[in-house]
């Protein structure tokens, strides 16, 4: 039931405190006063907890299981994080209030920026965007500020492989470049060849995505950046997958010019059902002029926003990003410190090829290779044998109180599954998680119809996505 | 050990012993060593770290609530504890995109009803379910608009929040839109003569604030009139929209804002969440997750993400936008928010707000402080001090009140005026002896 139909009339979950000034009429012109009735749900507030515990009630969570979502790195979000993060002297902070009197908000977004800056061998950063996405727009500009800046206007092409997030193409194109989506070698890695024939002087940007989305560290990085700066382009590092290699190879010494970071992956702020996130954006030196506005700096041990920055790609949302996130990732790497960080991308590598090997016991595995913090099933042959297809796998694992991966991502691999299980879940998990994936495809040889049925024990069973979207209802009515 | 990694030494050469290497190093053949040692501190704990984040709080100057007369974008309101306690719960907090509908019906539902609350607020037919903030929003109806009609002149106020232009400016640097600023007249409204003259057959969108950045109520039936069929948009403020006749009433297209104000804390700027509503004609052109009622095989109702075809994980570079990540969990805290109000909830603050920010104008010019327009407003107005007000307004601040916003940041012409807010929490006392401070001779 939704809540709306919960209503009744001339309840309200609230009350204002009484006031010494005089209630005054609108005195707005006739026609601009509302006369459509404003139709929002009337409840008391236990009315309001109890519709909301009920919803709570049927989402899965990190809290409650292993959420081993390919690319989304769903780690566990700590308690202290959100703690921090609600302390009065961060929320109670209006954005306009004088820099002088926001000197803690500014530092630690300045030592956060540094730790960034450290971790992935940047020069500067920008923590203005507000998810992974956001960020790709940010330095898609900044790449095509630099090109401009130097006269270069004929660099239109970005250079995008089949492999990558469906992000990367789109964040290429709003910023005004023309696509061109690279083959990858089977491995998903890039094939230097194909590159090779594709890189010229019209090319701006080459975006990586290292490990790839198959989970494998692109090798040849060094001689791909070589290949790439010899033509004049940029080279872009799509930080998706960055929880693989802290503390080990940082993307900027690999010849990264411009990164950005998920700190709700990687740095531990939850994912919040789909956002807010922050995507901060790190470019060397020769690319800093180009920043959003404003960068935060420190002179004297005083922390500032610098606006003066005369090219500038100017803003990319309102205020200074998303601080609450920031607070979280800053108290993350504060407890990590070095030595966590770079503990929990061994561990996160570990899992997956621990995991990795249980299930090529019973899967085949997209690339036979080691792989680092995910990897690609390939259920190609499974969905032949037994016509039971991934996404009906997918759905029976919900039933044995799992989520399920990412499936059908990359696009370069057919009937896939990608399984990305992240530092924070133990070896049991992962021996329970494996042991579950085995029955469901014992299952599907026994008894199909059981699996293409499922799931059976959620709050709802399957649903008729595509009447959804060709009839579709966008809202409640009466 | 450390508290979030679980693994224990003995486990950790059992996994390896099952991937048959023997190092975890041998994990890590491809991929070059290029950093030792980073230079970040070593981790620390719990307890530590909360004292260390706390001193950084306490180097935070908080102003006490009754003592914010800013607004420009950021409003200080009440939120109930239920808003926080619900909008807290980790289910929610948690939980991931609603990949796995099934096991994602409570964010589903949660999305599908703020987008129904949204339509309500303004009008329109669709909602979709969150953009990052109000000044993206509006970034990404401009391009929305240049999709609809493939035209290219923006004509936009010059009383739309100047970091929402900029943002726009910069979301369409790479395309191929041009934007013209109408002025505005006396009374503070966009300049209807104006705005009309500029409209040609090029002309793709105008963008209107709903009350516009000085708090002006803009006359939108009046301005529909004398902008043809170009693609309307207008960027909202919600409490406003509880007591103003919703844009869509005067023909809007796109209508666009920040949901802060509905139960969400500063936070310093953000997160906020933008919303971003629409007629159904133009619903293939939208940016962003629509939230879609029906059916599972049983026959019971649930929620799906649909027309999907439109998102950047499916249509890639051809994608309506490539927002993937958006700001769920603040829609959901909008939607909490409002079912705890209400409608009579929302209207009461909304006339609470009124009140105070009238009484505060006419506090101001008993002062002799003028408003700088004479056209209607809600809780915002602009009014005129002193040759250098954000000297005065610093000075100000050290009283322990956040003063009106110094217009001359954004407008040269305005440097001596300011941008006043009241909200419900504004009380006669503090509102009173702000104006005292205002009128006293050594600021």
């Amino acid at each position: 039931m939704t809540v709306f139909e919960k209503s009744t009339t001339g309840r309200m979950g609230f009350r204002l405190p009484k006031s010494d000034i005089e209630e005054r009429e609108f005195d707005f012109p006739t026609h601009l006063t509302r006369q459509k009735p404003l139709n929002l749900p009337e409840l008391s507030e236990p009315d309001v907890v109890r519709h909301y515990t009920e919803l709570a009630g049927k989402n899965y969570s990190v809290d409650k299981g292993f959420y081993p979502l390919g690319s989304c790195t769903m780690k566990y979000n700590p308690k202290v994080n959100e703690y921090t993060a609600s302390l009065e002297g961060f929320t109670e902070i209006h954005p306009y209030q004088p820099w002088e009197f926001t000197q803690g908000s500014l530092k630690l977004m300045f030592e956060l920026k540094e730790a960034l800056c450290e971790i992935t061998g940047m020069d500067e950063m920008t923590l203005q965007p507000a998810a992974g996405a956001h960020g790709e727009l940010t330095g898609m500009l900044i790449a095509r500020a630099y090109h401009l800046s130097r006269n270069d206007t004929k660099r239109h092409i970005a250079l995008v492989p089949d492999s990558a997030h469906g992000t990367n193409p789109a964040s290429a194109a709003m910023a005004g470049f023309d696509v061109i989506e690279l083959k990858s070698t089977e491995d998903g890695l890039v094939d230097l060849e194909e590159l090779k024939r594709y890189l010229n002087e019209e090319v701006a940007v080459l975006m990586l995505t290292n490990p790839n989305t198959l989970g494998l560290f692109e090798k040849d990085i060094i001689k791909i950046a070589q290949i790439v700066h010899d033509v004049g382009a940029l080279l872009y590092y799509d930080g998706a997958n960055l929880n693989a290699i802290m503390g080990r190879v940082r993307p900027g010494d690999t010849g990264f010019d411009i990164v950005h970071l998920n700190l709700h992956k990687t740095f531990s702020a939850p994912h919040g059902m789909g956002g807010p996130g922050s995507g901060p954006v790190g470019v060397k030196k020769f690319l800093a002029e180009f920043l959003p506005i404003p960068v935060i700096r420190k002179e004297n041990e005083v922390y500032y926003p610098d606006f003066n920055l005369p090219k500038s790609i100017g803003r990319t949302r309102s205020f200074y990003g998303n601080f609450s996130v920031l607070v979280k990732a800053y108290t993350y790497i504060l407890t990590m410190g070095k030595d966590g960080l770079t503990h929990a991308s061994r561990m996160a590598v570990l899992n997956a090829n621990y995991l990795r090997i249980l299930i090529s016991r019973f899967l085949k595995i997209a690339s036979p290779r080691i792989c680092m913090h995910e990897f690609v099933v390939d259920g190609s042959d499974f969905v032949k044998q037994t016509n039971v297809k991934i996404l009906d796998v997918a759905k029976r694992l919900l039933d044995y109180g799992v989520h399920a991966p990412t499936v059908y991502f990359p696009l370069i691999v057919h009937e896939d599954m990608m399984i990305e299980p992240t530092e924070t879940e133990s070896k049991d998990t992962l021996d329970r998680f494996a042991k579950i994936l085995e029955t469901i495809i014992e299952e599907s040889k026994t008894n199909p119809e059981l699996v293409k049925n499922a799931p059976y024990r959620t709050p709802v069973r399957r649903l008729d996505d595509v009447t959804a979207t060709k009839k579709p209802i966008y809202r409640w009515k009466k | 050990m450390h508290p979030y990694i679980p693994h224990t030494d003995e486990e950790i050469k059992q996994m390896l012993h099952t991937i048959g290497v023997q190092h975890l190093d041998d994990l890590y053949k491809d991929v070059p060593v290029t950093i030792k040692d980073l230079r970040i501190p070593e981790g620390l704990d719990e307890f530590t770290v909360v004292s260390l984040l706390k001193s950084l709080a306490d180097k935070n100057k908080v102003i006490e609530k009754s003592k914010i007369f800013m607004g420009a974008g950021i409003y200080a309101h009440y939120i109930p504890q239920v808003v926080k306690a619900m909008a807290s719960r980790p289910e929610f907090v948690t939980a991931y995109t609603p990949y796995q509908a099934e096991v994602s019906q409570g964010t589903l539902q949660a999305l599908f009803e703020y987008q129904t609350m949204i339509c309500e607020l303004t009008g329109m037919e669709v909602a979709n379910s969150s953009m990052y903030d109000g000044a993206s929003a509006l970034a990404e109806a401009i391009l929305m608009a240049h999709r609809i009609n493939e035209k290219h002149k923006i004509l936009v106020s010059k009383a739309i929040h100047p970091e929402y232009v900029q943002t726009s400016h910069t979301y369409a640097s790479a395309q191929k839109l041009f934007f013209k600023q109408i002025p505005l007249d006396n009374s503070g409204r966009t300049d209807l003569q104006i705005l009309k003259e500029s409209v040609d057959d090029d002309t793709c969108a105008v963008v209107i604030q709903y009350p516009n950045f000085f708090g002006v109520i803009e006359d939108l039936k009046a301005i529909k009139e004398n902008i043809k069929d170009v693609v309307f948009i207008v960027v909202a403020e919600p409490f406003a929209l509880s007591v103003l006749e919703p844009p869509a009433v005067f023909g809007a297209d796109i209508v666009v804002g920040d949901g802060q104000p509905l139960g969400i804390s500063m936070n310093y700027g953000g997160p906020t969440v933008g919303f971003l509503a629409t007629l159904e004609k133009h619903v293939r052109k939208m940016p962003g997750r629509l939230i879609g009622e029906t059916k599972d095989i049983e026959g019971n109702t649930g929620y799906v993400m649909i027309l999907q075809t439109r998102e950047q994980h499916i249509r890639r570079e051809k994608a309506t936008s490539n927002i993937c990540t958006n700001h769920a969990l603040m829609a959901v805290t909008n939607a909490i928010f409002m079912s705890t109000m209400g409608p009579d909830g929302l209207r009461e603050v909304a006339k609470r707000s009124y009140s105070n920010a009238h009484y505060l104008a006419d506090r101001m010019k008993e002062k002799g402080f003028n408003l700088l327009f004479d056209g209607p407003f809600f809780n915002e107005f602009a009014v005129r001090f002193t040759r250098d007000y954000d000297s005065k307004w610093r000075k100000i601040f050290e009283h322990g009140v956040l003063g009106p916003l110094p217009l001359g940041w954004y407008f040269e012409e305005y440097r001596d005026c300011g941008l006043a807010c009241a909200t419900e929490v504004n009380t006669k006392q503090s509102i009173d002896e702000f104006v005292e401070l205002l009128g006293c001779g050594e600021l």
